[in-house]
């Protein structure tokens, strides 16, 4: 009889959710839209558009050095370069047009190319930056350091200023009061310095001569299971959105039983020769359904349009997937063995529900957060559903990845499960 | 059929029903009278087994009623006081659902169906929601889903309340069909004339306590009318349970 009215109660269940048409549209059309445009945004973050970051330049030095730094970042396809003036470069950052605006001063080259040598005044590159976007001035930051590097270092070795620098540098070393030793070796250095230009002049073997450059090469490799997989945005967003409208579905649940209550049907139930455990069972087996349809339906339109793939492994992510609708079917039991009226429960649970899922990473992806908060958030369940289903999908881990997942979300169900039962009010008067 | 001795609940220090007895044989209608919270639905609810009583028993068919799962229960049916009913399923949706919590299935459940839904003379509304029908259908068809699994005894609680009197009348005739069918029916109500009309015994529970039980007769008889007027149990009961507002 236990079965016969498990699957009344499960058949039930289905049939009310699916009686709201509306509703069951929500249900898996908001999750969608929702992960989409989390997807895109991430997408576009992630990758590099065809114009790099955008900046403006002011070169108010435009001398042989500057020009030569000018010509290097806008051959840099990571920088969208556009020249204007210095007043202009700073209003566009206030607007918000740009987030950095580079701005050469004058006499930069030759104060640059004067400090290479003794590290003394050094000149100031002037970075006007969008403080809301600080990730992209150290971006700026480093790419500017090479080209300014090389472009210096290529016109004191071996352009035309050179040897000025060079001239300059020794009557400066001269006045200096560095110790004799010392000032013998630079001044070898200025003297070679300067021969090298001196020859390069005359034969003209300068033209075209690189200056210094950074040493080495980056080979880029994707850190993933799988790095024929690729990472795609979407398959994080989904797993976010999806785990967030799964609790929300939970809510339902747990309102829904309140609402029996309150409408005297859990009168009804309990008069039946039923336990306690057939009849939170039902309602947590149907419960379970329905927030995993949400998120499969969620998922296939995610494989179908965004082309997420399960990298990983199948069985794997569906362990993860049944267990996360687990976990929050109970949840919404614990729900309805704590609230007291539907309207009221329904407030604090949004606000619970909300918190698990910030702090499980399903907005924004927990890398952001602070190491402390990292930590501190794998006793939240959305954490584990989450790096869970992206462990299956874009990083492409095999079924071994899913256990831990399973096990410590399957954890947290007992745990909901048993507090429910512990606190559901079971007597009716 | 039903024998329930020295019933008692508390909350707390409110003791809500002391020591309440009584039985009801089959082809018996017992009315359940009482002001508001006099202790009636505390009562009907320790008998369904919605709460576990302090201390007392509940006797089905000689065999005493506990726990959750006690095959006895499947002997008593309830109606309780609130539509009991999912408004966006249909009769035959909703009927599916609580038979199933009794282990009915397949053809014996479409068939209880159908002989529910004719009784009540819901049978050509069976796949229409219930969201759609009038206050007076829902009791009838709340009345149909007590009924469904066959039970012996039939619990009502006020189950004619907002309903209009063609609705009364037809869930008159259906607890007077079962009634003739040898049900045991413990009924509940603040409407004086429905016990009157259909009470083989009155029960008059007030503070937790019965302070009447007998025939209606026998209780018309017990309290002599005041001069002038007419006996009536509506008389009998106000000068049983005093004119106090009780709300």
């Amino acid at each position: 009889m236990g079965l016969i009215a498990l699957r009344a109660m499960v058949r039930k269940d289905l049939q009310l959710f699916f009686s709201d048409r509306k509703a069951v549209i929500m249900s898996f059309a908001a999750p969608i839209l929702i992960a989409s445009f989390f997807g895109s945004i991430f997408g576009s973050a992630g990758s590099t558009n065809a114009g790099g970051i955008p900046i403006m330049v002011a070169d108010q030095d435009n001398g042989v050095i500057s020009r030569s730094i000018v010509a290097a970042i806008k051959a840099d396809k990571t920088l969208g370069v556009t020249l204007t003036t210095p007043d202009s470069a700073r209003e566009s950052v206030r607007k918000g047009a740009v987030s950095v605006s580079v701005i050469i001063p004058a006499g930069f080259g030759d104060a640059a190319g004067l400090a290479f040598f003794n590290g003394q005044n050094k000149p100031e590159l002037d970075l006007v930056y969008d403080p809301s976007r600080t990730a992209e001035l150290g971006m700026v930051r480093g790419m500017l350091m090479g080209h300014v590097i090389e472009a210096v270092s290529k016109e004191v070795f071996t352009g035309s200023r050179g040897g000025v620098l060079a001239d300059q540098s020794l009557k400066q070393l001269d006045a200096s009061d560095m110790p004799a030793d010392q000032k013998q070796r630079l001044r070898d250095v200025l003297n070679a310095t300067r021969n090298l230009e001196q020859g390069n002049a005359t034969n003209g073997t300068a033209v075209g001569a690189p200056g210094m450059s950074t040493p080495y090469s980056v080979k880029e490799e994707p850190g993933m299971a799988n790095p024929l997989a690729g990472y795609n945005p979407y398959a994080h967003s989904f797993a976010g959105m999806g785990v967030q409208f799964l609790l929300f579905a939970a809510i339902d649940l747990g309102i829904g039983i309140l609402l029996e209550r309150q409408r005297g049907l859990w009168k009804r139930l309990r008069s039946a020769p039923l336990s306690k455990g057939a009849l939170l069972g039902g309602k947590a087996l149907s419960g379970m359904l329905i927030t995993l349809m949400t998120l499969l339906v969620s998922f296939t339109f995610a494989i179908v349009v965004f082309k997420v793939r399960v990298t990983g492994s199948v069985p794997g992510f569906l362990m993860v997937a049944v267990a996360t609708a687990l976990m929050a079917s109970n949840f919404g039991l614990l729900i309805a063995a704590l609230g007291r009226t539907p309207g009221a429960t329904r407030g604090v649970s949004i606000l619970a529900t909300l918190m698990m899922v910030m702090l499980g990473g399903a907005w924004i992806p927990t890398f952001f957060f602070p190491a402390w908060l990292q930590k501190a958030t794998v006793v939240v369940p959305t954490r584990w559903a989450i790096d869970g289903i992206d462990a299956m999908t874009w990083r492409g881990v095999g079924l071994s990845g899913a256990v831990l997942p399973t096990a410590v979300l399957l954890g947290f169900a007992a745990l909901f499960g048993g507090l429910a039962v512990w606190q559901f009010r079971w007597e009716e008067s | 059929m039903l024998q329930v001795n020295n019933l008692r609940k508390a909350y707390g220090g409110l003791v809500a029903v002391d020591d309440v007895s009584l039985t009801l044989a089959p082809g018996q209608l017992l009315g359940l009278l009482g002001p508001n919270g006099a202790g009636k639905t505390t009562t009907v609810s320790m008998i369904a087994g919605l709460l576990t009583p302090d201390r007392g028993d509940v006797m089905v068919n000689g065999e005493r009623m506990h726990g959750d799962t006690n095959p006895l229960k499947r002997r008593i049916g309830l109606v309780p006081q609130d539509l009991a009913l999912y408004d966006e399923l249909c009769p035959t949706d909703n009927l599916r659902f609580f038979g199933g919590l009794y282990g009915m299935r397949g053809d014996a459940l479409a068939v209880a169906i159908k002989n529910v839904l004719e009784l009540v003379g819901l049978a050509d509304r069976a796949r229409d929601a219930v969201k759609n029908f009038s206050g007076g259908m829902k009791r009838r068809l709340n009345l149909a889903a007590g009924l469904l699994h066959d039970p012996d005894i039939l619990m009502l609680d006020e189950p004619t309340v907002g309903v209009d009197p063609q609705s009364r009348n037809a869930i008159f005739e259906n607890l007077e069909f079962l009634k003739s069918r040898g049900k045991a029916l413990l009924y509940t109500t603040h409407y004086m004339e429905e016990v009157e009309r259909m009470a083989d015994r009155v029960v008059v529970i007030d503070h937790g306590k019965v302070i009447a039980n007998n025939t209606l007769a026998g209780l018309l008889a017990s309290v002599p009318p005041k001069p002038g007027e007419q006996p009536s149990l509506e008389a009998v009961f106000l000068t049983l349970t005093g004119r106090n507002l009780r709300d």
